[in-house]
């Protein structure tokens, strides 16, 4: 598997680490009640398709990245840095 | 008061020439990342042009040459290489001193690209890694920074915890490649 970081360029995947959903860049408001937070926390799909997940280039320029990729093709579809999606902050 | 004496990392362990290529230490002098706050980016590299006369550069490149040198070093942020940094830059960019943090190497001659692709996951070669092009990666388990400085030279910036490891990579690949020259 190769990552296109978007600074780097193509790497392997030995320089990348995997930091889940991309669902933390969804978190939701201090007072959005018990279910919304409940969700955030510990609810997860697992779809057989698109994913969107959380990698960080550990080992090349230290971005966060999220990586758009189909679980059963494993065709990386897009990667952009976290930094450049709403709720990335950074 | 104690005497204490300043040891660089690789002390005691280099230079070395295999097959050709020589492997030895550099001191840099100041080394300092400097990471632009938000938003001060365009202001920061004009500092940075007004204090030392170097362009800021491009993610995978670095600018100035031998006892200056500015290079990416990873997401928003460079590293300073030779001089101490302008005090006018503190107020455009987090500033951190590495000096000591580093082990810098240069390692040169015909077969360089040879002994790094034994070590290293991304394309080295000269017809897409030119001069000036800089990248964070890995030299087998540890992260590192390689910056071409010319057609047959590249310098190493390793943590300088791990130097002895680096140091014994690069002599291993250059042993085999020179077996592998020689027969």
């Amino acid at each position: 598997m190769r990552l296109t970081c978007p600074q780097c360029g193509e790497r392997d995947r030995r320089e990348f680490y995997y930091v889940g959903d991309a669902v933390a860049l969804e978190r939701p408001a201090p007072d959005a009640g018990d279910e919304a937070w409940e969700a955030y926390v510990h609810l997860r799909d697992n779809p057989a398709g698109e994913t969107r997940d959380l990698w960080y280039h550990e080992a090349g320029c230290g971005a966060w990245l999220v990586v758009t990729r189909n679980t059963v093709t494993h065709a990386v579809l897009d990667v952009v840095l976290a930094s450049d999606v709403k709720g990335g902050g950074a | 008061m104690a005497e204490l004496i300043a040891k660089s990392p690789c002390d005691g362990l280099l230079p070395v020439e295999i097959g050709g290529v020589t492997l030895r230490e550099v001191d840099l002098g100041h080394l300092t990342a400097l990471a632009p706050h938000r938003g001060k980016e365009k202001s920061f590299a004009e500092a940075m042009k007004a204090a030392h006369g170097l362009t800021l550069p491009k993610p995978g490149r670095a600018t100035g040459k031998d006892g200056k040198r500015l290079i990416w070093f990873g997401r928003a942020h460079v590293l300073l290489a030779g001089p101490a940094p302008a005090a006018r830059l503190l107020s455009h960019a987090a500033v951190t001193d590495q000096s000591d943090a580093w082990a810098a190497l240069r390692i040169e001659g015909e077969g360089v690209e040879d002994v790094l692709a034994r070590l290293v996951p991304i394309d080295l070669r000269q017809q897409v890694f030119k001069r000036g092009h800089t990248a964070r990666t890995q030299l087998q388990h540890m992260n590192v920074s390689i910056t071409r400085l010319g057609d047959d030279a590249f310098m190493i910036l390793g943590f300088r915890s791990m130097a002895t490891t680096l140091v014994h990579e690069l002599e291993t690949a250059m042993s085999g490649v020179a077996a592998r020259r020689a027969g």
